[in-house]
């Protein structure tokens, strides 16, 4: 019942100067709504890149030079990808792929520039669980053939074609004539590779036609071979022989290889590793924020007992209890940060949404966030204002009554 | 019956140095009957003011006893004096002490906020601030704010807000010093009314022409009582 009467002084006490109690509040509610806007787009992000790298194809081992180690790019070969399906058990299929510098591509009198172009074997679209939506792929037999024929990305072929069929039309992609035999299915920007704006070629006609050759560097080198497994409980299996094979065939240690073998849940781990370093990096610049947004409230306080002070000592003269006082002041603070709190919830949940909705960028509400960031208002409240409460409390009435 | 106040061989000392302390009350005994109106006398520095803030339960003696009511209050904690405070004295102040942003009706409901006896509801509150405004003859000025009243209505508020949880003890500090004379009159005819009603008073001043209207003047000099009951022609 007290608390109720004191409750409201509180509040009464607030109302009075309500633009201050508002900019007062202000930092606390900037504070609580970038700590939610902030965590819920680095989870946007990461679970952006979970899902591109899921993308990527179920089941999926990925092979690459090991990055750091001289001459190691030069390393992974052809030959490989080639031995891979011929020694190791319980793979379904395998991919390589090869991206020379892209290329112009001409074709029915348009000319695009800066065309992405793709070396891959025939496994591509089973490996990448990416299909092909009208035409066929190129076979094995075909690109050991250095067959000259071209698969167009979705958008690419709308681009060159327009509503007309490509099927069986010619390209020319840098200086080689193509004949079209088959568009992929729609796929979109994943990882920021656009699938759809690029051509595929058998591997062997980019070596023969697209790499730059020279003394230290083959033809016949891959950036990546993507091996598919025939289920998730071979993975292990699978990496172990692939392993043991790229090592014998490179004559290096297998403890030391000059290569890579990296599943998506690899890729995520490592992905999330450094989002979260991100992620933890924007917590702590909001949570600097609030933190600021606390010692305004503090200052506030501060101000308003001494502005107030004659009327606390009338308070008291009228049997306000040293506690009364101080919970009145407290709850001034506490009030000033739960309404900051509320409206930052509010305002950082709404921002994600926004974000989320219009713009660039992904968002993900992480719910934690939302008792996290209020609860750490509701605490800076009560720590910021608990000593101008204190400071309240302490006045001697008589001296507090004297006050001009 | 015993007193309503009942002070015994009170000293109030300022300063820990025994060099350099000042005995702001120095042996003071009085008493002060139910029903009484008195008034307490002193020039600035006979520790008047002194008495007057342990009376009113804001201060405590060094040393001496004070029965408030028939209860020793001279060893009470902070908060045990604020419930005193609460129950037993209404304050009446020379500045008046309203709330310049609360009406007339919520300044007197002020004490009621801090009264832990009574739950009256809010609606009982109300009521009984409004009848202890139209005791004072505001009745018409409830809902006006203190800067819309005159001195005069502004004290007889503040008057109001000291009855409204029916203490038995006023206890006024200079209560006309800030009033013309027309307004300190009818300020003194008001508490000559409440005493009437059988309220005791204790009323500070240092004006011969108002003491007068109490039944006794208590005088103080030097931290003590003299001459208890003619000494307004020596404080002079």
């Amino acid at each position: 019942m007290k608390f109720q009467k004191i409750l409201r002084i509180a509040w009464e006490g607030l109302m009075l100067n309500k633009v201050r109690s508002f900019l007062t509040t202000l930092g606390v509610i900037i504070g609580v709504a970038s700590v939610i806007v902030m965590m819920s787009i680095s989870a946007g992000a990461e679970a952006a890149i979970a899902e591109q790298i899921n993308s990527l194809g179920a089941n999926l081992l990925i092979v690459s030079p090991m990055r750091g180690v001289p001459g190691a790019a030069r390393t992974l070969l052809y030959e490989d990808a080639l031995a891979i399906p011929e020694q190791v058990i319980g793979i379904s299929g395998v991919s390589a792929e090869q991206a020379p510098a892209p290329q112009t591509v001409k074709a029915s009198g348009i000319t695009l520039e800066s065309i992405a172009i793709v070396g891959t074997t025939a496994d591509f679209p089973a490996v990448r669980d990416y299909p092909v939506a009208e035409g066929v792929y190129f076979t094995e037999q075909e690109n050991d053939r250095k067959l000259k024929v071209a698969v167009l990305g979705a958008g690419l072929a709308k681009d060159l074609f327009g509503e007309e069929s490509p099927l069986g039309q010619t390209i020319t992609v840098g200086s080689t004539k193509l004949t079209v035999i088959g568009v992929m299915q729609t796929k979109g920007v994943v990882a920021d590779i656009d699938y759809d704006g690029r051509v595929y070629l058998p591997i062997s006609v980019v070596f023969q036609k697209y790499m730059t050759t020279n003394s230290v560097m083959r033809a016949d080198v891959v950036r990546t071979i993507y091996v598919k497994v025939e289920s998730q409980e071979k993975i292990d299996s699978v990496t172990t022989q692939i392993t043991s094979l790229l090592a014998t065939r490179h004559d290096v240690d297998p403890a030391k290889p000059d290569f890579t073998i990296q599943t998506q849940q690899d890729i995520i781990a490592t992905q999330e590793a450094t989002t979260a370093a991100f992620r933890d990096l924007l917590a702590w610049v909001a949570g600097v924020s609030l933190l600021v947004g606390g010692i305004g409230i503090m200052n506030i306080m501060l101000v308003s007992v001494t502005e107030r002070t004659r009327e606390i000592g009338l308070r008291m003269a009228l049997g306000a209890r040293p506690n009364d006082v101080q919970t009145q002041f407290l709850l001034e603070a506490v009030i000033l940060s739960l309404v900051g709190g509320l409206a930052g919830v509010l305002l950082g949940v709404g921002g994600s949404l926004l974000f989320g909705a219009f713009g660039e960028m992904r968002t993900a509400i992480v719910p934690l966030s939302v008792p996290l960031a209020f609860g750490a208002a509701a605490a800076i409240g009560i720590f910021f204002g608990y000593y101008p409460a204190t400071q309240a409390a302490k006045l001697d009435p008589i001296v507090a009554l004297r006050h001009e | 019956m015993n007193p309503l106040i009942e002070l015994q061989r009170l000293t109030k000392v300022y300063g820990d140095d025994p060099e350099a302390q000042v005995f702001a009350l120095n042996d003071l005994s009085a008493a002060i009957q139910r029903g009484e109106f008195a008034a307490i006398m002193g020039p600035s520095g006979s520790g008047k003011s002194t008495l007057m803030n342990i009376i009113g339960c804001l201060d405590r003696p060094t040393s001496g006893s004070y029965l408030l009511d028939g209860r020793d209050v001279s060893g009470l904690d902070k908060n045990e004096l604020a419930d005193v405070r609460n129950q037993k004295i209404g304050f009446v102040f020379q500045s008046f002490n309203l709330l310049p942003r609360l009406s007339a009706l919520d300044n007197v409901l002020l004490p009621m906020l801090y009264d832990i006896n009574v739950d009256l509801s809010a609606e009982e509150q109300r009521t009984r601030a409004a009848e202890a405004l139209t005791s004072v003859g505001l009745e018409n000025r409830m809902h006006h704010h203190p800067n819309q009243l005159s001195g005069g209505q502004q004290q007889r508020v503040a008057i109001a807000r000291a009855l409204i949880n029916r203490p038995p003890l006023i206890l006024a500090d200079e209560p006309t010093g800030n009033l013309d004379s027309k307004s300190s009159v009818e300020i003194i005819d008001l508490l000559h009314t409440l005493h009437e009603s059988g309220v005791t008073i204790v009323m500070v001043t240092h004006e011969p022409g108002i003491a007068q209207h109490a039944g006794r003047i208590i005088c103080v000099r030097d931290g003590q009582t003299v001459d208890d009951g003619h000494c307004a022609e020596k404080t002079l």
